[in-house]
This record gives C-alpha cells, structure tokens and sequence, in this order.
C-alpha cells in the first residue's frame, strides 16, 4: 500500500516524464505529418543520432564549457565570500567598493566580452566574463546574510568579550550560511551562462572551443540537428549544476535550517 | 531548610542616579539609584517601556549609561550571565555545543568545559538532550538551554530579562521552580525582570517598583515567605497578601506618572 507522501513523490517524478513524452510525440508527429525538412526543425529522433554521432566533438566542448564554468564558479565563490566578509569588517572598504560591484553586475556582459577579448588572452577573457556574471549573488547574498544575525546573538558575543575574529567565525559566518549557499545556488547557473555568452561573443574556433561556439558554429553551418544536441547538452549541465549545489546546500542545511528540514504532520 | 538570606548583605553592584537618553531622544532611566547586593534574588518590576530591560542591559555592560555611574564592589565588572526575553541560541549548533559557548570564546580547557557543560545541563535537566538541535525543542526547553547557557561560567551575577514572558503557565511555573532551585543550590546573585506581579512575588526576596518612562525606583518591598517555595505558597493567603501589596505599589506607581 502507498502512503501519500510516497504517492505524491511518484507523481512529482511521473508528472514531468508524461509532459515530455508528449511533447515528444507531438514533436516527431509534427515534423513527420508536415514534412518538415531537418535544416528547418529536425526531428527527435536525428536529434538523438547526432548527439550520439558527434559524441567525441560535443563531448569535448561540454568538458572545455564546464571547466570554464566550475572554474569561474569557483573563483566567485571564493571571490564573493571574501569580499562579503571584507564589506562586514571593515565599513571603510565596503563604501569604496560596493558601487564598482554593482556598476559590474548592471553592465550587461555581452557588452563587456568583447572589451576583455581585447585585451585579455581568449580563455582568460572568457573565465573573467563568467566570473563577473556569476560573483555579484555571492557577494550580495553573503552579505545580507552576515549584516542580518540576530541582534541578541551579537550581545551575547559581546558580553563574554569575544573577538571580532571569534564573532566572524562562530556567528556571523555560521549564521550567512543559508544566504551564502543561495547565492552559491544562483552563482552555479550563472557561471554557465557567462561562460556561454563569451563564448559567443569570442567566436572563435580551434581546440579549446566550448560548446557555445559549437551552436554558433552549427548555425553557420546550417547543422541545425546539431544545435539542438549542443543545446540539450547545455541544459543537461546546467540541471546537473543545479543539482549538485542544490544537494551540497541541502546537506550543510539540513539539520538546522528551515529550508532544508522536513516537516512532520 | 534553608531561610531567606538577610538582606543587609553588601551591594555587588550599585547603581547611582543612572539616566538613559537614546539618540532618538527618548529618555528611558532618570535618576535611577539601585543596590543589587551579593546572593540576594530581586526583580526589577514595571510596566512594559519603564526602561527596566534598559537598566538590566547597563547592568550587563550591554548599554552605558548616559548619566550617572555603575560601580561594582571590588572595582572591575564580575563575570555576568544574561537571558534574554527570546533563548537566542544558535540555530545551527546543537544543545551542548550552545552550553558551551561562553566557555569556547573564553578559550577554556575542553577536558573543564566538557565538565561545565555537562553539569550546567544536568541543572536544568536536558541532559538527555545535549545533541538535539534547538529546533527539535519546546519553548520551555530552549529556555532551559539558554539558562544553562547563562550558569555554566558559574557568573557571579545571572539577570533575566523577562525570560519566561512568552511561555505557558504550566512551563512558566516549572521553570520558576527550576530557577528557584538553581539560586538555592548555587546562591548566586539574580536579577529578575518582569511586568507580572505574580511571578516577581513567587520568585524574590525583593522587588523594586519601577515607574513608567523614565524608570526610576518607585518603592521596594521584601518578601520575606521563607525558601524553598513550592506550589503551596503559590496557593497561600501569605502569597495572595504580598500580590496585593505589591500590585497596590505597581498601580501607584503608574497613577503617579498619570498625575
């Protein structure tokens, strides 16, 4: 017999896999019944055959785009918390640098990328598009999270005369912990899709060409099959990004935070 | 069975003509004058806004005066222990891990501080509860924690500010008990604020009356049904009596502010 709750799991699992099977369906029945030639819209099915066909290409791209990502990822991460912690401690630093982050982040980055091609080697130019994309939620999130602990906590802290590094490190960075992994989760995708603009924008070809310049190379080409196999691998690495830090920030979380711990009724 | 402490024990701490004006303009304490004297137990009892929580706060350290002195026998502050109205624990740290906090920011010997914690809990029988999280607790329990908190420095002074203000009458009682036990076991000084009558006169040897805004003393009266108190003297004529007295003192002094 099922309990509900292991009914309603099942559902949210069959719900999407029913959505996508039928439009599937509705996808190769429409190129079939209307005969549509694959350079306007291919099919499901020569989809799925170029996608395994071109495996070692695309394959090869996904790895250059991800490692450009995770990189970029990282170094926001990095880069993010420490300027958050930098911001709270010191008011002086946070004055003179709060607005150039915010110039950063409004500033479209497709109008930015080809200013930094200019002057940066081409992988650098394209890490440092994706890092400027994805550190801003990092910083902005931590941030809030570290000016926003409970105000008692703090004078609790300072009744027993702890140090400005012990506050930082048994409260305050403990306490930003949620907000910082939101951030983080944000960040993730960001760095993904900073990463693809760039390398759009860089255009160029040669090994080290992520799975971007694949899609733009297609499109030239008119290798429409092709671009939709780029594109599904993109999204499939977006969702496992998405995934991995969602489950990182579930486990950090789970057995305190609100947002991570299951309810009983 | 143990008597109420006299009260002609010298003062730990005094308060002289203490006055308290925030930035905002508001002028919570004026010419407060208060001796909080070493073992005694005494609440600080007032309407809610009558500058109490303030005055407790200076007392901590955690606010200055902006008129008169605080002076603690012996020159230099002692160790403090506070509750605060809320438990304030840290959400992301277990029951003992919270206990052991003062200890952890004053750097002591982990063997030392495994024993305090262990002793501070068992006061306030969590033991049982060292590795839950205090969102798996009750109201009631998360307070415990944060009394346990508050004495496992063993603090020469332990002030709460309206600690059981937001609990049921059944934890409310138990947890007065609770205290009541501890302050006989340790005879540690207490400072106790709250705005119920009935609480102030179950738990103190004395009370001061505080006016409205700004605080001062407005009287002080002993109670001097001896310890320990049960739920018998919850019941008693003698308890009745001094609710009386005291709620008498209370509404004089709110009519006094009116006048």
């Amino acid at each position: 017999m099922m309990r509900p709750m292991n009914a309603n799991r099942a559902l949210r699992i069959a719900l999407p896999v029913v959505v996508l099977t039928l439009v599937v369906l509705a996808w190769d029945l429409t190129v079939r019944g209307f005969g549509i030639p694959p350079y306007v819209l291919p099919g499901p099915g020569l989809v799925a055959a170029t996608l395994v066909n071109d495996a070692p290409l695309l394959g090869q791209s996904l790895l250059v785009t991800l490692s450009v990502a995770v990189q970029a990822f990282l170094l926001a991460a990095v880069g993010g918390v420490v300027l958050a912690v930098a911001f709270n401690q010191w008011r002086l630093v946070e004055h003179a640098f709060y607005p150039y982050a915010v110039i950063l982040q409004v500033t479209p980055v497709v109008a930015v990328a080809p200013l930094l091609l200019i002057y940066l080697p081409q992988p650098l130019a394209v890490l440092a598009c994706a890092w400027i994309v994805a550190f801003f939620p990092v910083l902005a999130n931590t941030t809030l999270g570290l000016n926003s602990v409970d105000h008692n906590l703090i004078a609790l802290f300072d009744l027993y005369k702890a140090s400005r590094w012990q506050v930082l490190w048994n409260l305050k960075l403990p306490a930003a912990l949620p907000q910082m992994l939101a951030g983080l989760r944000i960040a993730g995708g960001l760095a993904l899709i900073g990463a693809v603009v760039a390398e759009i924008a860089a255009g160029s070809a040669g090994a080290g060409s992520g799975l971007a310049y694949r899609i733009a190379e297609s499109g030239y080409r008119l290798n429409i099959p092709r671009m939709f196999a780029a594109l599904l691998l993109l999204s499939v690495a977006g969702v496992a990004i998405y995934f991995v830090l969602a489950g990182a920030s579930h486990l950090a979380l789970r057995r305190w935070h609100d947002s991570a711990v299951r309810r009983e009724r | 069975m143990t008597t109420a402490l006299s009260i002609v024990n010298s003062p730990l701490v005094s308060l002289r003509n203490v006055g308290k004006t925030f930035d905002s303009g508001t002028v919570a304490l004026a010419g407060l004058n208060l001796d909080i004297r070493e073992g005694e137990f005494v609440s600080l009892l007032g309407p809610s806004g009558c500058g109490k929580s303030t005055a407790l706060r200076i007392v901590a350290g955690l606010g200055t005066a902006t008129e008169g002195s605080v002076a603690w026998a012996g020159g230099a502050a002692g160790d403090i222990g506070f509750v605060f109205q809320e438990p304030t624990l840290m959400p992301w740290a277990d029951v003992a891990a919270n206990v052991r906090l003062p200890l952890k920011l004053a750097h002591a010997d982990p063997a030392a501080a495994d024993q305090a914690v262990a002793q501070a809990l068992a006061r306030v029988a969590l033991s049982d509860f060292a590795h839950s999280y205090p969102r798996e607790l009750s109201g009631g329990m998360e307070m415990r924690v944060s009394i346990a908190r508050a004495l496992v420095t063993e603090p020469q002074l332990l002030l709460l500010d309206e600690p059981f203000a937001a609990l049921d009458e059944i934890t409310r009682f138990r947890l007065n008990n609770d205290l009541l036990a501890v302050w006989q076991e340790l005879r540690r000084t207490v400072v106790f604020v709250t705005h119920s009558v009935f609480e102030s006169v179950y738990l103190s040897q004395r009370i001061v009356v505080m006016t409205p805004r700004p605080g001062r003393v407005f009287t002080e009266i002993a109670i001097d049904a001896p310890f320990p108190r049960d739920e018998r003297f919850r019941t008693s004529a003698g308890y009745a009596g001094y609710c009386r007295t005291v709620s008498d003192a209370l509404g004089a002094a709110m009519a006094g502010a009116a006048a």
